[in-house]
């Protein structure tokens, strides 16, 4: 009997496996003392892929899942490598990670905090696995996060997009690769400027919880450094479903602006009843009215039909960027699954890269070492140009797209077009910037 | 022995022999082989049987009982959990404060809104009971009265965590950068021991005995509480209130006793759930997590004693297990198979498990409810009767498992 | 003023779908005694009959396009809706347009073949079993349903425009005397108003001036004592959940262009309509029905920015705090009948 805090199962496959006369190197194989939780063993190595499957996010989730097993593939060596050709470190050569092949396990948010805990902690007690990557709403990611701080293991966000995850609720073991709401608002807002003006009046329908606040703060911000006036912000509850009651005073308030400060189902519907009150047609202070959605996604996009056309918002990533690497990555993506992938692929499947990379570069899957190597580190050819992981906040910092709904899609992939590409410098803030203030890193923790 | 009849002593310590051999009866397959995916014997699921299992318990005293149908109890369930959570920043990491603080918080707010809702019954006094859970989960995820305080009292959607630093006046500072853990005197919740036997892992963790500790003594004032007469006048409220009241007995009391009970027991699994993992987050307090102790007690047999507990680790099972079979493994299942007959057999299957589990789910409810009226304990003795000769404890255990 | 005359349309546009959901639960509460968890996947099926009878519109096979090229470099295969090359495009386009309207016509049959299929194969069995199991068994069934449009198509919601004449809004400031601007309402959502006066009056007359109507009254008032005259009721019950079912169904295809709908559409809307139901009283349709307008107006008024600032996050609670005073206030709610659903 040994004692540990959380499970040992991948300490037993080695042992199960060395037994069956495995050869590995001896430096490579992980024992019982190597002193951090879930220590793989000598042939494969175990993530975990926690991503909603049910619910209303469970589309975005399976297209994260999909990035997800085309990066394990590439990893493993197999399919044409995709951004594994493109990526400027080449430590990664189609052997799995350290001569370990890659295994996961998949789970189940739902987008709720508590499911998406049991189901990573499932994964870490059951299933032995070294890495939590997923999800796709900032509540979710901030849970998940401190769970894996607790147990141990590192934690690559999926989407989430709240100043948060990486600010007030940043942990050591927890890192993101998406952009977040400050950018989304720096980027914006010099577009918005140059397309609308600096003589708006903007009025703010802000989904009622944390993602919602940190996306009014920094649009708020932002466009009133260039002249801008907010007129009001009015709170929407999250879980409502019918906007008309707060979309139908919004043309008699005085403002030219709408902004949605939504996302996901909250999105869709808030857009889609104030196209249906009129707004994109109206007319005040002699200017024609628009609405501003600071962050899109293609299946939000979707979910709105044609009324995000001519819209401006921001986003991640979009397949239709020119680089090499988002090239080699829709090339693969779209050859396996017929059709281009979303953000949410994308960062998930840079996400996997980058920890696989940064376990190579470490020599260990000690969560400790690999949070090192990850920090400050500078790399290229993940699409978005030139990126630093933070090593201050574990925020990534790459360039950010200012798109627009196209107003003639080709196909029902095609639905936003890129206006800008705003580079890094331009939304990159001091780590201790009031919008990010009152959390810490802490120090990692190995677990076990 | 400790005041039972025969039948329920035996029932009582199947209950102790299942809660303590849970690790080996939940981890039956070794872990390297194809069938592991099925295995439950991990610290959080045993933790969330036993939890989910008090407050269905719980619940069942109400229900089982009286036949008032709450639909809002998770709204207790959350009050506990954030009262824990309070303790957790405030007191100490000790769960016992916690666990404390969680079942009288839980008592107060049952006791509150029982009194008001059972001045009407039926459906009227279902609709009260959600309509107080509703505007309960509403405060909770927007933190209304958090925001109107200008403070942050359930931390809103996010959700309340104990943080490094919280002023916790009775512990010692926890070194920055570390996470506080809960425990008891010392032994952290989350402490386990791991015991290698062959291909088999076997699991035992402390919370989750402490949680199986508490779910026993539960258990047990369950059954004292069904065979008193106290019980005995919740169920003659079940059958017929209006003659009850003829002869001069006022039913409301003995309901709202039951009603602040089942309330309290819905605390304690909201502060065991933190106890066991320390976050606390509103979602638990929606309608939809109080049809879910609604369905776990019909699914096991409202009314009987072990009911509710089988029906609990049934859809926790489901939840957590189901859900996390994906088509890789099903190809790894069926790699035996020719390559079209496996391919077939995994689209077949794979519409059911993994992002579909919530089918399998509904399709087990209907199936349970139109075969089995009594819920699973039914089955569990149709199971019995089929092998009479067997000891019934045997039949118990196929009703636990039978995913497997 | 105008806010308020804004809000009263607004309450009244919710108040509809509130009213429409809980007219066909009370239907079936009130005349089977059943409760039926599976009432807002009826409205969500309504939805998605839109939602399929647009897609069959839009079928399509494709052509190759060699000008111009797909994200992958390949050919672009562009799609040609079937119905350009049976009506010519300018027909097909406007049937296309027309195709949330169009499905009221399918959806009507079919909602009606489902609640037969529901009632005979499943419900029917149930009359006799306790409330829970039919909760049980309903709330199963909404989950199966749930989950198999979800295999179709996906979780993600599906835009469904109206046709192009009703999409816009319409300045009634300027109608009655107002500023411009300063009451606009979307033309959809009018006629989702008169929509659902007019299925509601429907049902009230098809119940009032109808011997089958007259005979589902008095069943629903004493079902044994008309039984005992000889009729059978069951039959007609079984009528009255199909037609409770087309009115669910209605709602839903109707609601498509409001909100794209979704495979959960249906359970953010269950719990409303329950608590609607019983707000207006058991076994009572009008009080249904008022119940249904009276908390979309109260609902709609809460979430003014006026009142929120005096009571901050009173629009998330209303319709509870509401039903909780009606019910205090009025034992059976609104307009209810004694001994419906009270034990």
């Amino acid at each position: 009997m040994s004692k540990s805090n959380f499970s040992r199962r991948g300490v037993l496959k080695t042992g199960a496996i060395a037994g069956a006369g495995l050869a590995l190197p001896t430096y490579l194989r992980a024992d019982a003392h190597t002193g951090f939780t879930n220590a793989p063993g000598d042939s494969e190595v175990i993530l975990g892929f926690n991503v909603p499957q049910t619910g209303p996010y469970a589309d975005e989730g399976l297209d994260e899942l999909r990035a997800y097993q085309l990066a394990v593939e590439h990893l493993n060596g197999g399919g044409d490598g995709g951004m594994l050709n493109t990526f400027s470190s080449k430590e990664l050569d189609g052997t799995g990670i350290l001569g370990r092949e890659v295994k996961y396990v998949t789970g189940d948010t739902q987008t709720k905090s508590d499911a998406a805990r049991a189901s990573a902690r499932s994964m870490i007690e059951k299933d032995g696995a070294i890495m939590i990557t997923g999800g796709s709403s900032s509540g979710v990611a901030v849970a998940v996060q401190a769970l894996c701080q607790e147990a141990g293991v590192i934690f690559m966000a999926g989407l989430t997009h709240s100043n948060d995850t990486t600010g007030k609720d940043k942990r050591a073991n927890g890192f993101r690769h998406f952009f977040n709401s400050y950018m989304s608002g720096a980027a914006l807002a010099p577009v918005l400027a140059a397309n609308y003006g600096t003589d708006r009046k903007a009025y703010h329908l802000t989904a009622d919880y944390n993602w919602g606040y940190t996306t009014e703060e920094a649009v708020k911000s932002s466009t009133e450094a260039l002249g801008w006036e907010t007129v009001s912000a009015v709170k929407t509850p999250l879980t409502q479903t019918d906007f008309s009651s707060y979309i139908a005073p919004v043309l008699n308030s005085g403002a030219d602006v709408l902004v949605l400060n939504h996302y996901g189902g909250n999105m869709v519907n808030s857009l889609t009843n104030a196209v249906q009150f009129g707004l994109r047609d109206a007319e005040v202070n002699g200017k024609n009215f628009e609405i501003i959605v600071p962050l899109y996604s293609r299946l939000m996009a979707k979910g709105a039909g044609a009324n995000v056309k001519g819209i401006f918002g921001s986003t991640n990533w979009h397949w239709s960027l020119q680089d090499e690497g988002s090239k080699a990555f829709v090339q693969s993506f779209g050859t396996k699954y017929g059709f281009p992938p979303s953000q949410a692929a994308h960062t998930t499947y840079v996400q996997t890269l980058l920890y696989a990379d940064a376990v190579t570069r470490a020599g260990s899957f000690n969560p400790c070492a690999v949070a090192e190597a990850l920090e400050g580190f500078e790399f290229d050819g993940l699409g978005n140009g030139k990126t630093l992981y933070r090593a201050d906040d574990h925020q990534c910092f790459k360039d950010v797209l200012v798109v627009k709904g196209k107003e003639n899609p080709e196909n029902e992939f095609d639905l936003l077009e890129i206006v800008e590409v705003t580079p890094v410098d331009q939304v990159t803030y001091e780590p201790d910037h009031p919008q990010f203030a009152g959390g810490s890193l802490g120090t990692c923790n190995p677990g076990a | 022995m400790f005041g039972l009849e025969k039948k329920d002593l035996r029932l009582l310590l199947i209950v102790v022999a299942l809660v303590v051999l849970a690790p080996f009866i939940l981890n039956p397959f070794p872990v390297g082989s194809d069938l592991a995916q099925f295995n439950a014997g991990y610290p959080d699921l045993m933790q969330r049987f036993v939890i989910f299992g008090i407050f269905a318990i719980g619940f069942n005293i109400l229900f089982g009982l009286t036949g008032y149908l709450s639909f809002g109890h998770a709204a207790f369930l959350g009050v506990g959990s954030y009262a824990a959570v309070w303790m957790f920043k405030l007191l100490s990491m000790n769960v016992l404060p916690a666990i404390f603080l969680a079942v009288v918080i839980a008592g107060i707010f049952s006791l509150a809104i029982g009194y008001i809702a059972l001045r009407r019954s039926g459906i009227y006094f279902s609709i009260l009971t959600l309509a107080f859970a509703q505007m309960m989960f509403a405060i909770a995820y927007s933190d209304l009265i958090g925001n109107f305080l200008r403070t942050s009292i359930t931390g809103g959607e996010t959700g309340l965590q104990p943080k490094v630093s919280d002023p916790r006046i009775l512990d010692a500072v926890v070194s920055s950068g570390q996470t506080p853990t809960a425990g008891l005197f010392g032994v952290e919740m989350r402490d386990s021991y791991v015991w290698n036997l062959g291909d088999w892992v076997f699991t035992f963790n402390f919370g989750y005995y402490f949680a199986g500790l508490i779910m026993v003594i539960s258990f047990y004032l369950s059954i004292r509480i069904f065979r008193s007469p106290f019980g005995m006048m919740l169920r003659a409220i079940k059958s017929n209130q209006t003659r009850m009241s003829y002869t001069g007995l006022n039913a409301k009391p003995y309901t709202l006793a039951a009603f602040v009970i089942s309330g309290m027991y819905a605390g304690l699994a909201g502060g065991l759930l933190v106890a066991m993992d320390t976050q606390a987050g509103a979602e638990r307090m929606f309608w939809t997590a109080s049809g879910e102790v609604v369905l776990m007690t019909i699914l096991g047999g409202a009314g009987t004693l072990i009911g509710p507990v089988l029906g609990a680790g049934f859809i926790k099972y489901f939840e957590n297990i189901i859900s996390k079979i994906n088509s890789t493994i099903l190809h790894q299942w069926f790699a035996w198979l020719p390559d079209g007959l496996e391919d077939f057999i995994v689209a077949v299957i794979y519409p059911f498990v993994g992002k579909g589990w919530h089918l399998t789910l509904g399709l087990v409810f209907m199936l349970v409810v139109i075969f089995l009226p009594g819920g699973l304990v039914q089955g569990g003795q149709k199971f019995a009767g089929l092998f009479r000769r067997k000891k019934s404890k045997d039949a118990k255990d196929g009703a636990t498992t039978p995913a497997e | 003023m105008d806010q308020i005359i804004l809000q009263i349309l607004n309450g009244l546009d919710k108040g509809s779908a509130y009213a429409l959901i809980a007219l066909g639960l009370t239907l079936i509460f009130g005349t089977l005694g059943v409760v039926n968890f599976a009432h807002g996947a009826l409205f969500m099926m309504g939805a998605f009959c839109a939602v399929t009878v647009s897609k069959l519109l839009t079928l399509s096979h494709q052509v190759v396009d060699e000008t111009r090229t797909d994200f992958l470099g390949n050919p672009m295969q562009v799609n040609v809706p079937y119905v350009y090359d049976w009506f010519g495009e300018n027909f097909g386009n406007a049937l296309i347009d027309w195709a949330v309207p169009v499905s009221i016509l399918f959806a009507i049959p079919i909602m009606i073949a489902i609640g037969f299929i529901m009632e005979r194969g499943l419900i029917k069995h149930f009359y006799k079993r306790p409330h829970a199991d039919q909760i049980l068994v309903t709330f199963g069934l909404a989950i199966v349903m749930q989950e198999i449009i979800k295999y179709f198509y996906g979780a993600n919601p599906i835009p469904t425009p109206a046709p192009d004449v009703f999409r816009g809004s319409f300045d009634f400031g300027v109608a009655f005397g107002f500023d411009p601007n300063a009451i606009i309402y979307p033309y959809w959502r009018l006629v989702y108003f008169f929509f659902s006066v007019t299925v509601i009056g429907g049902v009230f007359a098809f119940l009032q001036f109808t011997t089958f109507g007259m005979v589902v009254r008095a069943g629903m008032a004493d079902r044994e004592t008309v039984g005992l005259l000889g009729i059978n009721i069951d039959k007609r019950f079984t009528v009255m959940f199909g037609i409770a079912a087309a009115v669910a169904g209605l709602a839903g295809v109707m609601y498509v262009p409001i909100n794209p709908p979704n495979y959960h559409m249906g359970m953010d809307f269950l719990v409303l309509s329950f608590v609607v139901v019983v707000v207006g009283g058991m076994g009572s349709l009008p009080g249904a029905v008022a119940a249904g307008f009276l908390l979309g107006i109260l609902e709609s008024f809460a979430s003014m920015g006026a009142v929120i600032e005096v009571l901050p996050g009173i629009n998330q609670i209303i319709i509870y705090l509401v039903a909780i005073i009606i019910l205090l206030t009025r034992p059976r709610g609104l307009m209810g009948r004694k001994g419906v659903m009270e034990e």
